[in-house]
């Protein structure tokens, strides 16, 4: 047998989806639009849960009573991301953060936006964990996360 | 706990970029190489577990059922166990939980991945859910570095002091991967280095993060009764146990993080362990990232929250350190994601059995290992010794 180098055979999958995304999301990008964050709160621990819940995932209990949370809040944590990979959702840098929105008492996955991206050093004197933030609403809303283009420093 | 359950093989596959076999040839060359560990043949494997990351890491769906021929599964019970980065741990679990259940006397875990096929943190990314987190997940780095900026300013700590930590952290186990034959990364690094070394995700530089391997592992584990006949000296589960979060990243605390602390302290508890940091020899902690291994020191309670950065400039964690840490070289040199939580306990069991060679760290009794996976939502725990 020669001895070739082992061949790589290309190809890829894609596959399109229809998720069903239930009452409770599809209610809380409904409200998107309408500019308010909602959250739904658990009667046994008394948390206000965002994005909204159908159940306390802790409790185990159905989260029934809808609650609207402040479009503004604190940033929790954040990540400058500078390396690029596929189904990225923008070219890199960006920076998405963990933002404890007022009056609700888990974190909120989104972008941290409005600031110089061009230089480290200003992004790290820019951004601070314990910093107040406000959405950017986009003017056209879909009812989807993005109808939030980001959360701007205050 | 069951029965008592010792692991008598171990094999794994030399990791890097493995293009020159197909995936079943990877996988065949691990479970080949921990028969011969056992001196057992594939007759003497009663059922068989196996994990790997989302199958879209290779693009091959339900992986095992192609594998299944490199694992010697024909007329054998097989399952597939996935929990994204644990996986490995959970594999190993598994086969535990079988056999101390009275119900298979030899049970082989088996873990892969080939993460040059695809990219792997497009597939990582798809963990997320579609709505709301995937955008802002951002792969693996974006994840740990959010967590390790929450590390810092949580205890106040200068900015500097947990960079030169974890630069030290690197350090360490890319010295000690030059002593592990099969490790991926296997370079002599400085600090220097991983302080000029790209920034991926501010403060996370290349050298602060795991590389994406191809690599294959397979562990054997017997009960006491079949253990007790081999020649080998066997490595015995002392403790283990597996907990996790909420699947949104922002429910739970992620520095006082309950789903590390819980199983740690559980597994303690089970293997009569008081003083983590005096009664454990060595352990080999799941760290594709340096600053996370830091909040994995509390966590575990080998230091008081705050104090990790202590261990490391103390040298407690390091080489030669009162409790040394991924001897291995880690994950941090060698990442073949489906097999790294495996191999961890693999390596707990060279330690404890005295067979880790150039990595031997000297009279090793009792070796932690751990596994994390998802979008930091799981942690996994199991303890090794060296006495039944």
């Amino acid at each position: 047998m020669a001895k070739e180098k082992p061949k790589i055979l290309e190809g890829s999958i894609s596959l399109p989806y229809r998720w069903a995304i239930g009452p409770v999301f599809t209610r809380f990008f409904e409200e998107l639009k309408d500019k308010k964050i909602m959250g739904t709160k658990c009667s046994k621990c008394n948390r206000v849960l965002v994005p909204a819940r159908k159940f306390c995932p802790r409790c185990f209990e159905e989260t029934t009573e809808w609650v609207q949370v402040s479009d503004k809040g604190t940033i929790r944590t954040w990540s400058l991301i500078t390396f690029e990979f596929s189904g990225q959702p923008m070219p890199p840098p960006y920076i998405v953060g963990l933002i404890d929105l007022d009056g609700a008492d888990v974190a909120f996955s989104h972008f941290i936006g409005g600031i110089d991206l061009s230089d480290i050093e200003k992004v790290k004197d820019r951004v601070r964990i314990g910093m107040r933030v406000e959405a950017k609403w986009r003017d056209e809303r879909r009812g989807n996360i993005h109808d939030i283009e980001y959360f701007k420093p205050v | 706990m069951g029965r008592a359950v010792a692991v008598i093989g171990f094999g794994q596959t030399k990791h890097g970029r493995r293009e020159d076999v197909n995936y079943q040839e990877l996988v065949y060359e691990a479970v080949k190489a921990a028969l011969e560990d056992a001196g057992i043949s594939p007759g003497d494997i009663e059922a068989i577990i196996y994990g790997s990351m989302p199958s879209a890491m290779e693009g091959i769906n339900a992986a095992h059922l192609y594998l299944s021929d490199a694992m010697a599964a024909f007329g054998k019970p097989l399952m597939r166990v996935a929990t994204c980065g644990s996986t490995g741990m959970s594999v190993a679990h598994s086969a535990f939980y079988h056999v101390a259940s009275g119900s298979f006397d030899i049970v082989m875990a088996v873990g892969s991945e080939k993460m040059f096929e695809n990219d792997p943190q497009g597939t990582m990314e798809t963990v997320a859910d579609p709505w709301f987190q995937r955008a802002f997940i951002s792969g693996a780095p974006g994840v740990f570095t959010m967590q390790g900026n929450q590390y810092s300013h949580r205890y106040n700590l200068p900015e500097d002091r947990v960079r030169e930590a974890a630069a030290r952290i690197s350090v360490n186990h890319h010295d000690n991967a030059l002593d592990n034959p099969y490790a991926h990364i296997r370079v002599k690094i400085t600090i220097e280095d991983v302080l000029k070394s790209r920034i991926i995700a501010y403060p996370t530089r290349l050298m602060d993060v795991c590389p994406s391997s191809d690599g294959a592992a397979a562990l054997i584990f017997a009960s006491e009764e079949k253990a007790k006949n081999f020649p080998k000296k066997p490595a015995w589960v002392k403790g283990l146990c597996y907990c996790g979060d909420e699947h949104f990243f922002g429910d739970s605390d992620k520095v006082v993080w309950e789903s590390a602390i819980i199983p740690a302290e559980r597994a303690y508890k089970m293997a009569g362990i008081q003083n983590p940091r005096k009664e454990l020899d060595v352990a080999e902690i799941y760290n594709p990232f340096t600053y996370q291994e830091l909040i994995f020191y509390e966590c575990f309670g080998f230091c008081d929250r705050g104090e990790a950065c202590k261990l490391v400039e103390e040298g407690v964690v390091l080489r030669g350190g009162e409790l040394p840490c991924d001897p291995s070289g880690g994950v941090l040199c060698t990442n073949p994601i489906g097999a790294t939580g495996l191999i961890r306990v693999g390596e707990a069991a060279l330690q404890v059995t005295g067979r880790a060679g150039d990595r031997q760290i000297p009279g090793a009794k009792m070796a932690l290992s751990h596994a994390m996976g998802g979008v930091d939502q799981f942690n996994g725990i199991m303890i090794l010794g060296s006495e039944l």
